[in-house]
């Protein structure tokens, strides 16, 4: 795997012959082959990242419609996009299921992954071959998950109904063919996905924290619950803000989940700010209308980001 | 196994952690149950849109042949698809981490802010204005522009992987091969990079699960069936499928399978990766 990486860099080598005496020029030439490890990188994140992200104000300003791959005009509108996406009441809705959808699968994943973590900070037999299986759900693609959760949650033939009819519970449940139900469904299926990377990192947290802190609390009597709220939890705090800002950042833009398991219905039901996007840009082609849900899924990320950089420099560093 | 630590209490902390494990293997279960459910409904493709017996009565394959024979060449695609881009995000990526860990060049502090901040842009919102260049740059529909597009999930990320761990080489290792007389690329070529082979192999690995699992990319930056990697086609198999759902579970059985085998040989990187890559 590292031959590529080798002639890559090989290639951005400077010619470098003759050596001239005058160390001026040997320093600015230095400074140039050092540039040229990292420049390629630069130019890689300023296209694939910068640029989208300029683009994307700057067709929230235009019209576009199917006609514009034929014609490449994509004339400018004001604020069209923007008055017309904010008025639509699917907006709104949107907005709304993104927040229920991120928080409501923070909460979960958080509160069982930390149980399960602080459970896997015991030591018992076979404790470390259970906890890298934990990271399969992971692992896979998430539109796979997604997939197998649909054929799952089906209403009349799912396994889920028909374990819940046998054992006397509600067996006709529509997880996710009605409305009421269907955005509950897809955030317990993602809390699914979610636990073996919150249970990961926060036990990383934990087998940090020194042991000694938790002799000595049992020392001065401490109860294990006391402990935990008053040791473990606070000790654990850099660690869980962490893992709740990239949470975040990883769940108010999913996309694939939501469109293998609904395709953001029944009735706009788990239609999010992500699944909204490409409904506009790549369903009815109107790429205005998406840069504008597109720059607002940004303004709530940023908002984020700024929050997380403020928790990581509060880190130490 | 449970002589593993001498304890003073022997019988109660064994019958405890013992206790401990059947309740972890109760977990396991639940975790994965749906998994499960994915290759158990894949081994009883005649049941169709009716229920599924608990557990496969007999190893019926021919959900596999079928998935096999739809789906082999997207699988195919995908493998491609994600080893090119590995290859790129190595290639751009660990040259940057050690020029970023090592030169103090005047921008390094705003690069590598700006590699967290890219970890924050919704995969979406890129799609929707690399959509409109890629139609300009004819790059719409080819594997080396989802190579690309793939290879950008990886690269920030291994960059931040990679620069924390070729911050902690120690200098003199550096300066000893640079007396020697070899220049900044010999030295990284020669030693940087053999002594960072376990970054190394982190971050591929995880540019190759991120690039596996794409799903966005492949769905926006395709318009015809030319370049289809298998979550798409999965997605588009359900589709028109519906009524199959053993073909379409033994593709997703088939789409896990390279996530499973990285979790089985490589565990201890990807634990380090999930860990190493977020705390930083």
């Amino acid at each position: 795997m590292t031959t590529p990486t080798a002639t890559a860099a090989a290639s951005t080598k400077a010619p470098e012959k003759a050596a001239a005496p005058d160390p001026a020029r040997l320093r600015r030439r230095r400074r140039l082959t050092q540039w040229g490890f990292v420049a390629p990188a630069v130019v890689f994140m300023l296209l694939f990242f910068g640029y989208p992200l300029v683009r994307n104000v700057v067709m929230s300003f235009q019209h576009y419609t199917p006609k514009t791959f034929f014609t490449g005009q994509a004339p400018f509108n004001g604020t069209d996009n923007w008055s017309a996406v904010l008025q639509d009441a699917l907006f709104g809705k949107a907005l709304w299921h993104t927040l229920v959808f991120t928080a409501g699968s923070l909460l979960g994943q958080f509160c069982i992954g930390l149980a399960l973590a602080v459970f896997f900070s015991r030591r018992f037999p076979l404790n470390g071959v259970l906890r890298s299986l934990i990271l399969l759900p992971w692992l896979v693609p998430m539109v796979v998950s997604g997939i197998v959760w649909r054929r799952i949650l089906d209403q009349d033939t799912g396994v889920l109904n028909t374990f819940l009819g046998a054992i006397g519970l509600s067996g006709d449940t529509p997880w996710l063919t009605s409305p009421g139900m269907a955005l509950l469904s897809v955030i317990l299926v993602n809390i699914w996905i979610g636990i073996p990377f919150n249970m990961v990192i926060l036990y990383g947290g934990l087998q940090e924290i020194p042991r000694e802190l938790h002799e000595a609390a049992s020392l001065d009597g401490a109860s294990a619950w006391r402990a935990f709220r008053s040791v473990t939890l606070p000790m654990l705090r850099p660690v869980i803000t962490v893992v709740l800002v990239l949470g975040f950042m990883s769940t108010v833009k999913i996309l694939d989940l939501i469109l293998a398991l609904t395709d953001g219905g029944p009735a706009d039901a788990t239609q999010t700010l992500g699944t909204l996007t490409y409904q506009n840009s790549f369903v009815q082609l109107d790429f205005g209308a998406g840069a504008v849900v597109g720059n607002v899924l940004i303004l709530i990320s940023a908002a984020f980001a700024v929050f997380y950089l403020r928790a990581n420099r509060t880190d130490g560093k | 196994m449970a002589a593993h630590t001498p304890a003073p209490a022997a019988p109660r902390a064994r019958g405890r952690r013992l206790g401990s494990t059947v309740a972890g293997l109760l977990v396991l279960g639940v975790v994965l149950f749906p998994l499960y459910w994915m290759l158990n409904t894949a081994l009883q493709p005649e049941s169709g849109l009716l229920q599924v017996d608990p557990v496969p009565g007999s190893l019926d394959l021919s959900g596999f042949s079928k998935a096999i024979s739809d789906q082999g060449g997207n699988l195919l695609t995908s493998l491609v698809v994600s080893l090119g881009a590995v290859a790129i995000c190595l290639a751009v990526s660990a040259p940057a981490a050690y020029g970023l860990a090592r030169f103090g060049l005047r921008g390094t502090r705003t690069i590598v802010f700006g590699t967290l901040i890219t970890q924050m842009v919704p995969g979406i919102v890129i799609a929707n204005a690399l959509y409109n260049s890629y139609v300009d740059l004819g790059l719409v529909n080819s594997h080396f522009g989802l190579m690309l597009a793939d290879a950008s999930l990886g690269i920030p990320f291994s960059i931040v992987l990679m620069r924390a761990f070729m911050v902690s080489i120690p200098g003199e290792v550096v300066e000893a091969a640079q007396i020697d007389g070899a220049g900044p690329v010999r030295t990284f070529v020669r030693v940087v990079l053999p002594m960072s082979r376990n970054a190394l192999i982190t971050s591929g690995l995880f540019a190759f699960l991120f690039s596996w699992s794409d799903f966005m990319f492949a769905l926006t930056l395709n318009t015809t069936d030319d370049v289809k990697p298998i979550t798409l086609g999965i997605y588009q198999y359900i589709g028109a499928h519906v009524g199959d759902w053993g073909a379409v579970m033994a593709a997703s059985v088939l789409s896990a399978v390279p996530a499973a085998i990285l979790l089985v040989l490589a565990q201890k990187y990807i634990a380090a990766g999930i860990t190493g890559g977020s705390v930083k």
